[in-house]
């Protein structure tokens, strides 16, 4: 038994690894991975197809056993529970609505496995499709509804039971964009609602950042980075991370010197940035600096100076791609006047100011 | 310039006349024999007129009746028996951990599907033999029950491997433990392939021959046994009147699984 007693963790993964297949054709889906997932939190596990994230939600919920490591919901070790034994339950990718029920019986499906009294049931069903606005559908099946209206029956068939912590498993990537804005919103107000831990699982970014509160970017079966939407985006900790949230330059530079555990840093003209050092870089060494694109500003007088190879417009901004005179590029995203014109043109010279703060150095 | 035609098959001359043979090839036989089944006449070749006195001569004849009961009995339990092997074969192959030469099972549950029906009748009476089993209505109802197993293998088979296994971890996830799961969830989902498995057994038993024929004993003589003898002794209206009713529960059959099948589909 876990000698730590700390009820504010609703789950902990503590050094998980999951193996699939053996000898050569060994993939290892998750590779020591561990994260506490606070009480009442929305949590979301963010990466590419194939980062071990659907494995990891899959362990939680039981309906794959890891290779080494141990979970915990609330100090208990449910490693060893079937899932119909964890007090957890799943928004499935595709729903998984059983066909031959209808919607009442659908979300009243686990209160009545729980042997619960059926005028409960019937009580909390009807409670559950009022609080995802389906109470007028109690009586259709499945297939009478819409894709928008199925999610909101997985939903409350997955809440009816009052879960200590609910999973979703990319549960908005089947709608339409409109709809799928408006479902981050009330999955976001539902979290609050009902207090119950979220463990949101997406490759969307955008979703990730609007809805979390807090990220862990995952990427070949192990953890990136783990903190909030503003820390991921604007501190993030290694190139994956910088690469896959948003988009960023990368720029090789070189550490003049480090005083304070500030390094200033030289580009291309002799262009000098201040920044934290981050990780063991000694001086003189090249290292990459990550920087938005939103954040460096078109300014004449500026000594760092290129070209502008292109323009894409982009509506509401234009993103220039511009040539410096040590031949690396850069993007610089920068919003278009009120008449929606870009302000540069193809070929122009330019001169770009990137803020010191603006500038995050990589570990890696 | 000159529109390039497109040639379809239903353009190239004399296909009507063709499918009309075709369907007349096909389906000629059984309505002579539906028709003249209400032949007054008592040589069956020769039209004198309607009637429905074959009709009921052939159900008031004693030993039509217990033929007919036999054919029932034999196929009803055939039917229970292989539907529910066939079952769990099916959910073992399709649910249960996977094996080294589950092909191979797969593959040798259904392979008396294209074994020549005469070497599965002689093989089984020589076992019957071998063994010293009795023969007669247990014998046939043994012979009936393994090579109705493939046919009712197939359509359970066939659903339990289109239906998604999320359904199933959906219900564990919700507090259901494997027997609710199955009883809830498995079981009302393959449903419709368990009932058209249970339908395709029951036809074939009905109608077989050639194995009934080898394992059968005195007293256990099923329905197209029985037509069968009394063919020897001349093709008479009694004859087309078993033959027609067996022909109306086929298309009944048929027409049930196709509904069945096609219930299937929307719910699925």
């Amino acid at each position: 038994m876990n000698p730590v007693i700390n009820s504010n963790i609703a789950v902990s993964v503590r050094n998980i690894s999951k193996h699939f297949g053996g000898g050569k054709e060994l993939v290892k889906a998750l590779d020591g991975v561990s994260i506490d997932i606070s009480d009442n939190e929305f949590f979301t596990l963010l990466g590419p197809s194939g980062c071990g994230k659907t494995t990891l939600l899959r362990l939680i919920a039981g309906f794959e056993l890891s290779t080494v490591g141990e979970i915990f919901l609330y100090d208990e070790e449910i490693e060893n529970l079937p899932p119909h034994k964890r007090s957890i339950n799943t928004v499935f990718q595709h729903y998984a609505l059983f066909p031959h029920m209808t919607v009442e019986e659908n979300v009243g499906f686990g209160l009545r496995m729980l042997n619960r009294d059926p005028t409960e049931i019937k009580r909390r069903s009807m409670e559950t499709l009022e609080l995802v606005k389906m109470d007028q559908f109690a009586n259709r099946k499945p297939v009478q509804l819409s894709g928008g209206q199925q999610q909101r029956i997985a939903l409350a068939r997955a809440l009816a039971p009052e879960p200590k912590v609910l999973l979703l498993d990319e549960p908005l990537s089947a709608l339409d964009l409109k709809l799928r804005q408006a479902m981050r919103m009330e999955l976001k107000n539902l979290q609050r609602e009902t207090g119950i831990t979220f463990i949101f699982v997406t490759h969307d970014q955008e979703e990730a950042l609007t809805m979390s509160d807090r990220i862990a970017v995952m990427s070949a079966g192990k953890i990136q980075q783990v903190g909030g939407p503003m820390d991921i985006y604007e501190r993030p900790i290694n190139r994956f991370v910088a690469d896959f949230i948003g988009d960023s330059n990368f720029l090789q530079a070189k550490i003049e010197s480090v005083l304070d555990n500030q390094a200033n840093c030289l580009l291309s003209d002799n262009f000098s940035i201040c920044t934290s050092l981050v990780g063991t870089h000694p001086t003189g060494s090249t290292v990459t600096l990550a920087i938005r694109p939103e954040k460096i500003k078109l300014n004449d007088e500026s000594t760092l100076r290129g070209d502008i190879q292109e323009t894409v417009y982009l509506g509401t901004d234009t993103n220039y791609i511009i040539k410096l005179n040590d031949s690396t590029t850069i993007t610089v995203r920068d919003q278009n006047g009120v008449t929606g014109d870009a302000r540069y043109s193809k070929g122009q010279s330019v001169g770009l100011h990137i803020p010191d703060s603006s500038v995050r150095m990589l570990a890696d | 310039m000159a529109k390039k035609k497109i040639y379809k098959i239903g353009d190239y001359p004399g296909l009507t006349g063709w499918t009309v043979f075709f369907f007349a090839y096909l389906y000629m036989p059984m309505i002579v024999l539906v028709v003249y089944s209400f032949n007054e006449s008592r040589r069956a070749q020769i039209w004198k007129g309607f009637s429905l006195d074959w009709y009921v001569k052939a159900f008031s004849n004693d030993d039509i009746q217990s033929a007919a009961l036999n054919s029932l009995i034999v196929a009803v339990i055939a039917t229970v028996f292989a539907t529910v092997i066939s079952t769990l074969a099916a959910l073992a192959l399709a649910r249960g951990r996977q094996f080294r030469g589950q092909a191979a099972v797969t593959g040798l549950i259904s392979l008396p599907l294209v074994v020549p029906e005469i070497a599965t009748a002689v093989a089984t009476l020589s076992f019957f033999a071998v063994i010293g089993f009795k023969l007669g209505l247990v014998s046939i109802i043994i012979a009936h029950t393994v090579f109705c197993i493939p046919f009712a293998f197939l359509p359970i088979r066939a659903r339990l491997q289109g239906m998604d296994d999320a359904y199933e971890q959906a219900a564990s996830d919700l507090y259901a433990n494997d027997w609710q799961t199955f009883r809830y969830v498995t079981l009302p989902l393959m449903m419709p392939g368990v009932v058209a498995g249970a339908m395709l057994a029951f036809i074939i038993s009905i109608d077989d021959f050639i194995i009934t024929l080898m394992v059968s004993g005195a007293g256990s003589t099923t329905l197209p046994l029985y037509i069968y003898g009394m063919i020897r002794q001349g093709i008479t209206p009694e004859v087309n009147v078993i033959s027609t009713v067996m022909l109306v529960l086929s298309i009944i059959f048929i027409t049930v699984y196709w509904f069945v099948s096609k219930k299937a589909e929307e719910t699925g």
